[in-house]
């Protein structure tokens, strides 16, 4: 009796054990005729990007099925949905990628693509579906440098989903008080501390916000110090060189110094975890004159609707400019004026059963009905199709701002696996002026970290 | 797995053994079946992962790019390279100043001093202290840095509004202190409630006798009560130790900042395998960890095993 | 008599120091989630109930709740069993090399809580066909909390009286039916701790099961926590600290359902 007991009882766990090998076979598959498809994308209803989650689900899926019908298959489409920081999001991604699994077709950032390519996790879209991504026609509606952004080594790996840009947003009431234009448009560096000088006198509290920093992350590099660095006419990778203690880089960081040690800016806001957060907030609350940022700023912070410090008088109150080269004609290209971009990707799975109806349906959500479909009700951002931006665009002043001014001007950061490494590095740069070291120092430290992660001094250009 | 399959032995049914007696003759057969469950479990989903873990990082493994599609071995290049790193060593000194000052002195002091007070009391006083305490553990971490950001917020926090102190970053000024504080916080709930079981496992009576002899408070402390726990104290101290050396819950506070000056080891991991994807590098820094803990734990085996 | 009055007086003193210091961070999550638009500043509430409203709206939020109970409870419980057995066999029997296979398995749980440790755990999940199941998930948190619960539970099987199972035995009771009816009793307060403990650690672990459980139908609240963000990373303080206060109900009314029924007091069932 006794040892029936004892041993039913470790029969009992290990069939348990067993039971969890067992469970849960399949996670996609073909059952039957149906082909089943999978679409995932950083995007959850009720949370992160669920404007975009409940348009796959609500429009998407069942118009795609309902076309594919009427051309006689039948195919399934299931959201993955995600919903996490991008680097989390990422992490997953590469994981599952890694291991043949995954949604049949993903959105990723755009950034992501050099690593991925690199990593066998993604293929040229012409290897997985030969010449129909080649043929498809709305390749002809997106410009040259949105279709750059889903193009490693001179492949296309993926359909561009979408773009951004950076510009200068201001405080009009705050302006005023300052004695300051309502249609302010800085044409020089010195132009943008000039106007924070004025704010500073007339009692604003937090005259300037250019993000510095680690605590930022990446929005230090996006809407800090890479837009900077293009306006003193440098990129952080140029034909496979990485720019290092450069006169540019010195510049950039220069700015930096004028602003936090000339008591425009408030340092501490750049070392707290959650600075950007309250950045926005303080925007809000008109305690920042000038702030950079992207178009989602707009769209999801300051927006009377939704946004996460809604202003009720956004449309009155936020004005916006373009961001200056250091001085008219010194920016990269010889442009006056300079931004970044970033955007995402929708690519297919290498590992997909269906890699010809998965990118079907990663050009469905991108025809122009699609792309209309998801935009409207207030959900507006900038397309990657000319055509239909024309038209969403009519109604929203800074979207068309930005698709029309900025989108000619802007630059996109480097699509390679150590670009975060170096974004860090330029970040804690940024954090050192910030901190009080000098602009050519912190450029010299760069340099020397950079030399580490890029692998050596041969890589950097001199 | 060594365990499971020892040769079966006649258990001794007679006679006090001299480790620790088996009272209910169980026999090491036997001992080895109420083992193996646990051991396969453990030996599938911890050994195994975590040798995984010490042989990456000896590859330079990266989570994207070329080193993901074909890592190489690289031996003890990622250790060699973390040690030499000045940002290394000072990450491990804010670890050791962070364990001991949280861990060791915080939660060990603190959870004790609540379990000792509270140890005759019944009834709503006893509840609410234990289940803030307890609150205080259990809520999730994404949840806990806003309660903590919403205290110490330089301008609306909390805490300056209570103090009268507007403007003062404490996360900004005092980001050790503030983590350190934190993290007594978060997890004086477990000491608590170790020391709360082990208490009760001191027979009243030795308690009761001691008062009787005249034993001061502090007396019954160390003459009966601490000979009792001392088991718990090495657990106790062993297992805080080694959860806060690796808890990253910090970054959610300060992201290691400013500058640096509160990037403990576990968020120098989390930094560096998670934002920037090098695995390999990674896990060379956990194996550290590893051997620091290691050194820890014989520390402690040292300190309170000696006299047994 | 005097020293009794100054000892009641530093005991309320201290025990309300006490409450201060573990309350006053918590005001936030009383008052945010009665506050239309919640900044990091605790307000005196507007008591509005739309944040609640919107949380029980959400698609996701209160079933991840159930997911998070589902997946914590099932951890707790196969932690408990396998640590009670694990623990009994360890403190009554020598078993050869047995302190130090502890000791390094306790140092090698704590490599597999890290970051690091996420590649090697995701592809032995892929492995075993693991991936997307809710139990595949309770074995590898079941695995990882082992070591530190067996270690835990041995000293309080350590520090009970023996002569109970040598009676007991003497009655003809087999090994497994000692445990269950002589030796848990005794160490309930150990087997409550645990049980807390391990449900503590699951119920706030977002990586493994994000990774782990792509279907968001069976992913547990520290994920769904996660996604109540922007595409921009800001948080949405209303949504987030509402479904925090849900979030942590649960386990408060576990804590004090355990303590009031199985731990905390002390020697029960068997007196001294």
């Amino acid at each position: 009796m006794a040892v029936r007991k004892r041993s039913m009882g470790v029969v009992a766990v290990l069939a348990a054990t067993g039971l969890g090998l067992a469970a849960c076979g399949q996670s996609s598959g073909g059952g039957g005729d149906a082909i089943e498809l999978t679409i995932t994308q950083n995007a959850i209803a009720g949370g992160k990007n669920a404007a975009g989650a409940n348009f796959i689900t609500n429009w998407v899926i069942p118009q795609f099925e309902a076309a594919q019908k009427a051309k006689g298959k039948t195919v399934k489409v299931k959201f993955v949905p995600s919903g996490v920081d991008d680097e989390q999001y990422k992490t997953k991604l590469s994981l599952d990628l890694k291991s043949g699994k995954g949604a049949d077709v993903m959105d990723i950032d755009g950034i992501w693509a050099g690593e991925f390519a690199e990593a066998g996790f993604i293929k040229p879209l012409s290897d997985l579906v030969g010449t129909d991504a080649e043929n498809w026609p709305g390749w002809s509606q997106i410009p040259v440098a949105v279709q750059g952004a889903a193009t490693f080594n001179g492949k296309k790996y993926a359909l561009p989903v979408g773009t951004d840009g950076r510009v200068l947003y201001f405080n009009k009431t705050l302006f005023q008080k300052a004695g300051l234009p309502a249609d302010w448009q800085p044409k020089s560096w010195q132009e943008i501390l000039d106007a924070g000088t004025k704010l500073k006198s007339s009692g604003v509290p937090v005259p300037i916000q250019i993000n510095a920093g680690t605590a930022m992350g990446e929005a230090t590099s996006m809407q800090g110090v890479l837009p900077l660095l293009a306006g003193a006419g440098g990129e952080v990778q140029k034909d496979g060189k990485w720019t290092g203690a450069a006169q540019s880089m010195k510049d950039a960081l220069g700015f930096y110094q004028k602003i936090y040690g000339g008591g425009l800016g408030d340092p501490k806001l750049q070392q707290e975890a959650k600075g950007r957060d309250k950045s926005f907030q303080q925007f809000a609350q008109g305690k920042i004159g000038i702030l950079m940022e992207g178009d989602y700023f707009w769209r999801g912070v300051v927006n009377p609707k939704d946004g996460v410090a809604k202003m009720p008088d956004r449309d009155q109150v936020v004005g916006y400019a373009m961001i200056p080269a250091m001085e008219p004609g010194k920016g990269i290209r010889g442009q006056d004026f300079v931004s970044m971009s970033g955007g995402a990707l929708r690519t297919i799975n290498p590992n997909s059963k269906h890699p010809k109806e998965a990118f079907e349906l990663a050009a469905f959500t991108l025809s122009p009905d699609a792309l209309k479909e998801e935009t409207k009700d207030g959900n507006v951002r900038i397309t990657p199709r000319t055509d239909v931006n024309k038209e969403i665009l009519a109604n929203e002043p800074l979207l068309a701002y930005i698709s029309e001014k900025v989108m000619p001007l802007t630059a996109y950061r480097p699509p390679v696996a150590v670009y975060p490494q170096v974004s860090v590095a330029l970040q804690e740069a940024t954090a050192a002026v910030v901190g009080g070291t000098a602009p050519d120092q912190a450029a010299a430290d760069y340099q020397k970290k950079l030399e580490g992660i890029v692998g050596g001094a041969g890589n950097i250009a001199s | 797995m060594a365990l499971a399959t020892s040769p079966p032995e006649v258990p001794e049914t007679a006679g006090p053994e001299r480790y620790s007696s088996d009272a209910a003759g169980l026999g090491r057969l036997r001992a080895g079946v109420f083992v193996a469950p646990a051991l396969l479990l453990v030996a599938v989903f911890l050994v195994f992962p975590a040798l995984w873990v010490l042989y990456l990082g000896l590859t330079n493994y990266r989570l994207t790019g070329l080193a993901a599609a074909d890592p190489q071995f690289v031996g003890p290049a990622n250790l060699i390279d973390a040690v030499s790193n000045a940002e290394f060593w000072s990450s491990t000194w804010l670890t050791v100043e962070f364990v001991a000052g949280s861990a060791v002195i915080g939660q060990v002091g603190l959870g004790f001093t609540i379990a000792w007070l509270l140890r005759d009391r019944r009834g709503p006083l006893k509840r609410a202290v234990e289940g803030l305490v307890i609150l205080a553990w259990i809520l999730p971490s994404a949840i806990v840095s806003f309660l903590w950001v919403a205290l110490l917020d330089r301008d609306a926090g909390t805490l300056n509004a209570l103090l009268g102190t507007q403007g003062f970053g404490w996360l900004l000024d005092h980001p050790m202190l503030s983590i350190i504080v934190f993290n007594i916080w978060r997890g004086t709930a477990f000491s608590m409630m170790l020391y709360g079981a082990a208490l009760g496992n001191v027979p009243p009576s030795h308690l009761e006798s001691a008062r009787l002899a005249g034993a001061s408070g502090w007396q019954q402390l160390r003459d009966v009560v601490f000979p009792h726990i001392r088991g718990h104290i090495l657990t106790n101290l062993l297992l805080i130790s080694l959860w806060t050396f690796n808890d990253f819950t910090p970054f959610l506070l300060t992201a290691g900042g400013p500058d640096g000056k509160s990037e403990i080891l576990a968020v120098h991991v989390y930094k560096v395998a998670l934002q920037s994807g090098e695995l390999g590098h990674g896990a060379a820094v956990s194996t550290i960890i590893l051997l620091i803990n290691l050194v820890v734990a014989v520390f402690y085996l040292r300190l309170l095993r000696s006299k047994k | 008599m005097t020293r009794f009055v100054l000892g009641r007086i530093g005991f309320y003193t201290l025990i309300a120091v006490l409450l201060a210091f573990f309350t006053i961070p918590l005001l936030w999550l009383v008052t945010a989630p009665f506050t239309a638009n919640p900044t990091y500043e605790v307000q005196v509430p507007d008591f509005t109930w739309d944040n609640f409203k919107a949380v029980v709206e959400h698609p996701y939020a209160l079933p991840s709740l159930y997911n998070s109970l589902l997946l914590s409870v099932g951890t707790a419980v196969l932690v408990v069993i396998l640590a009670a057995l694990a623990a009994y066999a360890l403190s009554r029997v020598r078993l050869p090399g047995r302190d130090a296979l502890l000791y390094a398995l306790l140092l090698l749980s704590s490599i597999i809580t890290g970051t690091a440790a996420m590649v090697p755990l995701f592809q032995l999940a892929v492995e075993l066909n693991l991936i997307d199941s809710q139990l595949g998930l309770i074995l590898i948190l079941t695995g990882g909390l082992l070591p530190a619960a067996i270690f835990m539970l041995k000293d309080f099987m350590d520090s009970t009286p023996k002569s109970y199972e040598e009676s007991a035995r003497v009655f003809g009771a087999t090994p497994l039916q000692i445990v269950r009816d002589v030796v848990v009793p005794l160490v309930r307060p150990g087997l409550a701790t645990i049980a807390v403990w391990a449900v503590a650690n699951v119920w706030g672990n977002f990586l493994m099961p994000y990774l782990l459980l792509s279907d968001v139908e069976k992913q547990p609240a520290a994920v769904i926590t996660y996604t109540l963000y922007t595409e921009g990373g800001q948080a949405n303080l209303s949504m987030l600290s509402t479904f925090g206060l849900l979030y942590s109900i649960p386990v408060v009314l576990m804590y004090l359902f355990v303590s009031k029924k199985y731990g905390f007091r002390f020697h029960g069932g068997i007196k001294r």
